[in-house]
């Protein structure tokens, strides 16, 4: 192991070191406990200026109940749901099936195709702006959830199409061979050999995939405009201007938008981390 | 029929498979990128007809004193991205320690990459704030008063690139120490048996190991860092007096805000075309044990 283990017979190195590291993390997450200690602080303390400092009264529950009644955040927050959670049944479907056959058939142009998909991942948004605009209003997609859903089917599948090949390539040969003897066809290997076998790395895609879409803001400003369909990440950038002063419910709103993808995160974090480092690619 | 179908399912059925992906990739992400290129080379205020203009748009923007704004600003993020790697590398060897708890504590360290660029953009401009931010708290503990960095010209975009550099180091804390966890054993011990330990260990032994890791990191750190839009959008939306503008918020400012989307196309092309000789460097380094391996 590197670095070389504490010894376990040094108790002051060893406390010295946890003293160390809890000091950094405390550094490295005070701007996030300062944004929790204010969702709970009332109006009157964040007028009087206590933005950094222990709440002198807890208000969970006026200020998450003012959040939701007044403020269109439980819209914004249902919007990102009926966003994201299609979002990933489409990305995890369809990459399952451009994986399957960029890892297992071969034909002209395969590495062309997966190239494309590769690298069409790593384009700045601004590049395909525009076009997908224009298309969106062209076909009537604009400002609903279908044009979000469909764009980000369209690309989180490079990504997805990576990740699930390489997974899919890693499965051991013998199994097709074995399914390619017994006359299966290839639907029935897709979803009694290949199928059985993926369920972590559709974990994982899902759970990255819930992660991006959850978080995307370019998007959000670009297809949609009315509050009815505009997630929760351009919401909370519309609540900051509304809401000035009141910090401590835009401070509220601002953890609501984090706990979905903190809460998968922890629960998942296993596969989320194995799916990030295997698929390393995502900007 | 079903003569036909058993003597053609072993290219059909693929086919099938790989249409709905490829097509909707295809169209909506490869096209759309491939149409802004053309695009670029009209004047177009989005509604209206598309009036051809050659290269005007490109010749425009080499005396746009906002691109040339924008394009040092990207220098600034891709310089100070940098940055990313090395401080990921450091906390992965600071916490790669089979200690009680670090499993939490890990994971805690790890946070700031799941939260959704606005988030952090937010939270950030109440570090930064002027009067109540925890800057200013600082400055003022010292008898200083703190700088608005938000609205200074020559800090702001250096103050945004802090911000971001928050998740980007998390994201190279990640890759790191599941670098560190794939030594290889045997190389260490024998580095330690021929008594190499600090700065030679680490630079002879362990990072040759780490390489592909490293390399990932600085890969997905450059073009984060030339892809930057939430941030400056969040924080700043260019400004002030667009001073903190990056090529991706100023082609979305010209096309957004001042229908000028031929113009807009064409700082996006020429975004795409800085990004894409990383992309190729990136892919070409990506894909090569691939094609050795099929």
């Amino acid at each position: 192991m590197y670095p070389r283990p504490l010894a376990e017979d040094a108790p002051i190195r060893r406390f010295a070191y946890a003293s160390m590291v809890v000091l950094i993390l405390s550094l490295w997450l005070v701007p996030l406990m300062a944004v929790m200690a204010t969702s709970l602080r009332s109006f009157e303390e964040v007028m009087a200026g206590n933005y950094w400092g222990w709440p002198k009264s807890f208000n969970f529950i006026e200020n998450y109940t003012a959040v939701f009644t007044q403020t269109a955040m439980a819209r914004y927050f249902l919007n990102s749901l009926i966003v994201t959670l299609p979002s990933v049944v489409g990305v995890l479907v369809l990459s399952t099936l451009t994986g399957y056959v960029l890892s297992r058939y071969r034909f002209r142009g395969a590495n062309l195709m997966f190239a494309l998909f590769v690298g069409g991942n790593f384009l700045p948004a601004q590049i395909m702006m525009i076009p997908v605009r224009d298309l969106m209003v062209s076909i009537g997609l604009y400002d609903t959830y279908y044009a979000l859903i469909v764009f980000h089917v369209a690309f989180q599948t490079g990504f997805a199409t990576l990740f699930m090949r390489n997974f899919i390539a890693a499965l051991p040969d013998e199994l097709f061979q074995a399914a390619r003897a017994e006359g299966a066809s290839p639907w029935q290997t897709l979803w009694h050999v290949v199928l059985p076998l993926i369920r972590p790395a559709l974990a994982a895609l899902a759970i990255l995939t819930f992660t991006f879409v959850w978080n995307d803001f370019f998007w959000a400003i670009v297809l949609t405009q009315s509050d009815a369909v505009k997630p929760v990440t351009a919401g909370l950038n519309n609540l900051r201007g509304e809401w000035v002063s009141a910090w401590n419910l835009v401070a509220a709103a601002t953890i609501l938008v984090a706990i979905p993808p903190v809460v998968m995160f922890f629960l998942m974090q296993r596969h989320f981390i194995a799916g990030l480092t295997v698929g390393a690619v995502k900007g | 029929m079903s003569t036909f179908w058993r003597n053609h399912r072993h290219w059909i059925a693929p086919t099938l498979f790989i249409m709905p992906g490829a097509l909707l990739f295809g169209v909506v992400i490869i096209l759309a990128s491939a149409e802004t290129i053309w695009v670029s080379f009209f004047d177009w205020d989005g509604v209206g007809e598309k009036q051809w203009v050659g290269l005007a748009n490109y010749v425009q923007l080499l005396d746009d004193p906002q691109f040339h704004v924008s394009l040092k600003n990207n220098l600034i993020w891709l310089a100070m991205f940098m940055l990313a790697p090395p401080l990921g590398l450091a906390l992965a060897l600071l916490l790669n320690q089979p200690v009680r708890g670090m499993r939490v504590v890990k994971s805690l360290f790890f946070v700031p990459l799941v939260l959704a660029s606005v988030t952090v953009g937010v939270v950030f401009t109440w570090v930064y704030d002027p009067t109540f931010g925890l800057l200013s708290l600082i400055f003022g503990y010292f008898g200083a008063t703190a700088p608005a960095l938000l609205s200074d010209e020559h800090l702001v975009t250096f103050a945004v690139v802090v911000a971001a550099l928050w998740p980007q180091v998390a994201f190279c804390l990640v890759l790191f120490l599941a670098g560190l966890n794939n030594l290889s054993e045997d190389l260490i011990g024998a580095g330690r048996v021929d008594g190499a330990r600090g700065w030679p260990m680490l630079i002879h032994v362990i990072l040759p190991q780490l390489r592909e890791v490293s390399f990932i990191a600085l890969a997905v750190t450059v073009i984060g860092a030339l892809r930057s839009f939430d941030m400056v959008a969040v924080m700043t939306s260019g400004g002030p007096f667009g001073s903190s503008t990056v090529l991706a918020y100023q082609m979305y400012e010209q096309s957004i805000f001042s229908y000028r989307f031929g113009y807009g196309a064409a700082i996006a092309t020429v975004l795409f075309v800085i990004m894409a000789a990383f992309i190729a460097w990136y892919l070409r380094t990506l894909l090569k044990p691939e094609r050795e391996g099929i």
